[in-house]
């Protein structure tokens, strides 16, 4: 009995130092979207590239896709940028933009100067209406998207060579299987 | 030399240059209370320790924006905390909802409370124990002795 008493606020401290040890290591800035495992939502948007035609995501409807959003004001997105090009490169996956709260001579620019452009299509968001509609609060985010129109997967903050290889692609190869 | 002198002018540029137009507000008084009301419940997720209605954000002034219209058509506040959540999540909301995931953040509060009680309960019984031990023979009568020696 005594030897509890005397443990008892050792074995408090050792959880709470668990717990704080955990929290160290987690981005408070990341908050879990309630919209994986929902239908994406559903929009019709200018294109970047020829702002007369438009894109929607239902045209993607039997293909598993990436949805990127993405700015030419954005620090994260230039970091991300080289990363994107290399995914459009092995073709591994169709990469779609969404050029967030900008105007399309930058944007434009941006993607020139950039190294070039990843996406099959980027389309325009000047607004931000849309983005508020896929909970879209820190550029740059990249949604993962399944043949049923599901976002399957959330990322937060610039796709990394390490992400890509280690979870996005896998988990695209898992769906198109599906 | 020729940086400080920029940074030395940009430093003697009157702020005053920089302010804004007061951003447009809802004509309806009624309404502004409820955009209001609203935004001081909803968190920035920009600047998370903010509310919708203390940030600066970007996107803290579209959300208000897109609250106001909302409010403009009518919807009731809990119509419009619902669709924030469903594209935001939980944390939009400044006090979160007592569900199966925040039940520790809600009840954790009053267990550790309760587990201070049992512990201070346990601790005062031992404590009654030892007071409650009699004295047996041989004590009482040296008791007794001491307090004849000191009279």
């Amino acid at each position: 009995m005594k030897r509890l008493l005397i443990l008892g606020p050792l074995i408090l401290f050792v959880i709470l130092a668990g717990f704080l040890a955990v929290g160290l290591h987690k981005d408070p800035s990341e908050v879990p979207s309630p919209l994986v495992g929902k239908p994406a939502p559903q929009f019709s948007l200018p294109r970047l590239d020829d702002a007369q035609q438009s894109f929607s995501p239902k045209e993607m409807l039997g293909q598993v896709w990436l949805f990127n959003v993405w700015a030419s004001w954005c620090a994260a997105c230039r970091e991300e940028h080289p990363v994107l090009l290399e995914l459009a490169k092995t073709n591994a996956v169709p990469l779609y933009g969404m050029d967030y709260k900008d105007t399309q001579e930058a944007a434009q620019k941006w993607l020139q100067n950039g190294g070039g452009n990843p996406y099959i299509h980027s389309v325009m968001d000047e607004t931000g209406r849309v983005g508020i509609d896929f909970g879209v609060y820190g550029v740059p985010e990249t949604y993962l998207i399944d043949k049923k129109g599901i976002i399957r997967y959330k990322q937060t903050g610039a796709i990394t060579t390490k992400l890509l290889s280690d979870t996005i692609l896998p988990l695209v190869k898992r769906l198109q299987a599906e | 030399m020729r940086h400080y002198l920029v940074l030395i002018l940009m430093m003697l540029l009157p702020t005053s240059l920089l302010a804004e137009e007061a951003k447009p507000l809802a004509i309806d008084p009624q309404l502004e209370i409820q955009v209001h009301r609203l935004s001081t419940e909803l968190r920035c997720l920009v600047c998370q320790n903010q509310t919708l209605a203390d940030s600066d954000a970007p996107l803290a002034e579209d959300l208000r924006v897109e609250i106001r219209e909302m409010a403009a058509k009518g919807k009731s506040d809990q119509e419009i905390i619902d669709y924030l959540v469903a594209r935001y999540g939980d944390f939009v909301l400044y006090r979160p909802p007592v569900k199966a995931t925040t039940v520790l953040l809600w009840a954790g509060p009053f267990l550790l409370l309760l587990i201070g009680l049992i512990g201070l309960v346990l601790i005062l019984r031992s404590r009654k124990q030892i007071i409650a031990t009699p004295l047996n023979i041989d004590e009482s009568r040296k008791v007794a002795e001491l307090l004849n020696k000191e009279s």
